[in-house]
């Protein structure tokens, strides 16, 4: 497979790519620090023994690159089969709630920005023999809870278009994945208490992986958050008006 | 490792699972998660205080920076973040035929890891510490600057730095030396010694012979049983003579939760032991995978909760070769005995020479292991113990300690005073601390 990866330097994209890597697929990193970039496509090149791994700046704050960016992954891969999107901004419902700002710029860079990029790689992935989308969405986005209200209606809008696209897209032969990671111990989350169920991101980029194999449009991992998240979905509102989490 | 006791006040501990104040932070960035930091730490695999910080204090973990930035063929030389553990490298690096030239007993160590407690091996007699072959650090030093250090700059620092328990500097980059080997198996030969002379005698004798030597040591057996063993030697196999495909990683189960103490009480460890010697026939030889020659005890995962709730610390010691020669092996085996101290492991290995770093474990003569769960007297029994190791010139591992206190570690380690010339030079007020040099070097809490 040839495979674009934004976000592939940290957490689960990191993981992710190493997996792609060292079961010999091609892969180019997008991402915003070049120092950084190259760091990760030297690990990733040794991992994968030797095969090249390029790299371009992509800023998901900035749409006016992703265009770019994507046409240079191409012409470096020689065709795309699969897009893969981790980055993205996270912040504390307190840290939000007091900067507006960044509450602003966290809902675009999560959601406007992050639909315009996959639009310009549906556009690209289609152009060919079809192709995977594979984008990390959050269990945050199944329901609205008190400590995620804006990244989680981030995450919300950003699942709601993923499936859209499932069921527009699908028998044009473009597969699209939804990624809802439940906790995952990654620097994201450092820092953060951890609840039960906390997953490690080796393990989640493994389920992630088989659910990009198996064509899966829906995938959540560590896996119980589907059973968690199948009853988070079905409280009543006055229960979640009740409870913190 | 991180918990949260009773009273919800934060705790760290390492492997021996007796915990500490304290917080950490990992972050890909090490340079970020350093901040604040008043040490950086792995995988916490060291058994005591060494890569806890100071009580309540924060500690930066390097486990998420884990990337390779380079490795060089010709020369076998490997660049990586300090967080890349043992487990990554060699999944990666035994199919393509390379390995550490000096690897500790467990792979959930980090590189960075193995720098500061410059590890020994099985191979200590011949290949030393893992010191020799590194080459280059990255660190992050007290004053916030970061630097490349090795034996032609800043030559105090990169020595004091093997070895130094991560007291010197946060440690962001490690080059190393790896080695190249004939196949990624392991021909061993492995044989029962009925008592501990003749154990010591064939380890030393089966040095010269085999890059690989170590032991298990039966320390419940007393009289004329007392230390029988089954010493293991190993090197690597030849292309005639191994199987054509690499080996794949093995398998762990894990110790599901903590178990009651009953579960390693001196007669369940009598029972395991006679079983373990009994069942092994006097001599075995084979090729077999390199995780159960290296890393007998990792195909257990989470095995430091057999030791029940309080934890166990290990008391590893090495003896000069003037006190080998005059059976101190037997005199430290008989002082368990007599102090009834039920080791459920005591791995006894040979050393050869002293390493550069300026604290660094091993000397001469044969070190001694002894795991001990924490009881109500653990302490009084270190102290004992420590007494005898002073007496005959020897000294304790910092990476396995916990109870040690002050006043012996002074007694023992005439290094000390230019470690810590060298680590005021770099650091005066001691910001880079953790645990265990608030007890051992007097360092500020």
């Amino acid at each position: 497979m040839r495979a674009v990866v934004l976000g592939g330097t940290k957490g689960m994209g990191r993981a992710l790519a190493r997996l792609l890597v060292e079961r010999g697929d091609s892969v180019h990193l997008l991402g915003r620090d070049a120092e950084d970039l190259a760091r990760s496509a030297a690990d990733l090149e040794i991992r994968g023994g030797g095969r090249r791994v390029g790299t371009g700046r992509l800023d998901l704050a900035d749409p006016a690159g992703f265009a770019a960016a994507l046409d240079g992954a191409v012409a470096e891969l020689g065709g795309l089969d699969l897009v893969v999107v981790t980055a993205a901004q996270f912040g504390t419902q307190e840290a939000l709630e007091a900067d507006l700002e960044r509450t602003r710029e966290m809902l675009t860079v999560n959601f406007a920005n992050t639909v315009v990029f996959c639009e310009e790689a549906r556009r690209r992935l289609m152009a060919g023999r079809g192709g995977s989308l594979c984008v990390f969405s959050s269990v945050a986005g199944d329901r609205a809870r008190k400590p995620v209200v804006l990244y989680g209606a981030s995450k919300a809008g950003l699942s709601a278009y993923l499936e859209g696209l499932d069921h527009r897209y699908r028998r044009d032969g473009l597969v699209t994945v939804a990624v809802k990671p439940g906790f995952v111990r990654t620097g994201m989350t450092a820092g953060l208490p951890e609840p039960p169920f906390a997953g490690d991101q080796e393990a989640v980029a493994r389920r992630v992986l088989r659910a990009i194999d198996g064509k899966k449009p829906v995938v959540y991992a560590p896996g119980i958050w589907r059973w968690v998240m199948f009853a988070i979905r079905r409280l009543p509102r006055f229960v979640m008006r009740r409870i913190g989490f | 490792m991180s918990s949260v006791g009773d009273n919800h006040v934060p705790k760290l501990s390492g492997w021996g699972r007796v915990a500490g104040p304290g917080v950490e932070a990992a972050s890909e960035e090490l340079a970020a998660a350093c901040r604040g930091a008043a040490l950086t730490r792995g995988l916490g695999r060291s058994y005591g205080d060494s890569s806890l910080p100071p009580p309540g204090g924060l500690a930066a973990s390097s486990r998420l920076a884990d990337r390779i930035l380079s490795f060089e063929p010709g020369t076998g030389h490997l660049r990586a973040e300090a967080g890349l553990s043992v487990r990554a490298l060699n999944r990666l690096f035994l199919p393509r035929r390379w390995f550490l030239p000096v690897t500790p007993g467990t792979q959930d160590v980090t590189v960075g890891g193995l720098v500061a407690s410059d590890v020994h091996g099985k191979n200590h007699h011949r290949d030393g510490t893992i010191g020799r072959y590194v080459e280059r650090l990255r660190m992050r030093v007290a004053d916030g600057r970061v630097l490349d250090v090795s034996r032609s700059r800043h030559p105090d620092l990169f020595r004091a730095t093997l070895g130094g328990m991560g007291l010197t500097g946060h440690i962001f980059e490690v080059t190393l030396r790896m080695r190249r080997i004939p196949t990624p198996w392991i021909a061993t030969e492995s044989r029962r010694v009925p008592d501990i002379d003749r154990y010591v005698r064939a380890l030393k004798e089966a040095g010269p012979r085999w890059p690989y030597t170590m032991g298990w040591i039966d320390c419940l057996s007393g009289g004329r049983r007392l230390g029988r063993g089954i010493l293991m030697c190993g090197r690597w196999a030849e292309p005639g003579e191994a199987p054509r495909f690499a080996p794949r990683p093995l398998r762990r189960v894990r110790v599901p939760f903590v178990l009651p103490e009953w579960v390693l009480s001196p007669l369940t460890v009598r029972l395991f032991n006679e079983a373990y010697y009994v069942r092994h026939p006097r001599v075995r030889r084979g090729i077999v995978h390199p995780e159960t020659f290296f890393y007998p005890l990792d195909a257990i995962g989470d095995w430091n909760r057999l030791y029940g709730p309080r934890g166990f610390t290990q008391h590893q010691c090495v003896l000069p070769e003037e006190s080998v020669s005059r059976s101190g092996a037997r005199r430290l085996l008989q002082l368990l005995s007599d102090a009834g101290a039920a080791s459920f492991l005591c791995v006894i290995k040979d050393c050869g020479a002293e390493g550069e770093g300026l604290l660094s474990f091993p000397m001469p003569g044969i070190s001694v292991a002894v795991d001990l769960p924490v009881r109500d007297d653990t302490e009084e029994l270190v102290a004992r113990l420590n007494e005898f190791v002073i007496a005959e010139g020897g000294r304790v591992y910092l990476t396995k300690d916990r109870f040690t206190t002050e006043r012996d570690f002074r007694r023992m380690e005439s290094r000390l005073p230019r470690f810590l010339e060298i680590r005021r030079r770099w650091d005066p007020e001691s910001r880079i601390r953790s645990a265990q040099s608030v007890r051992l070097f007097g360092d500020r809490p």
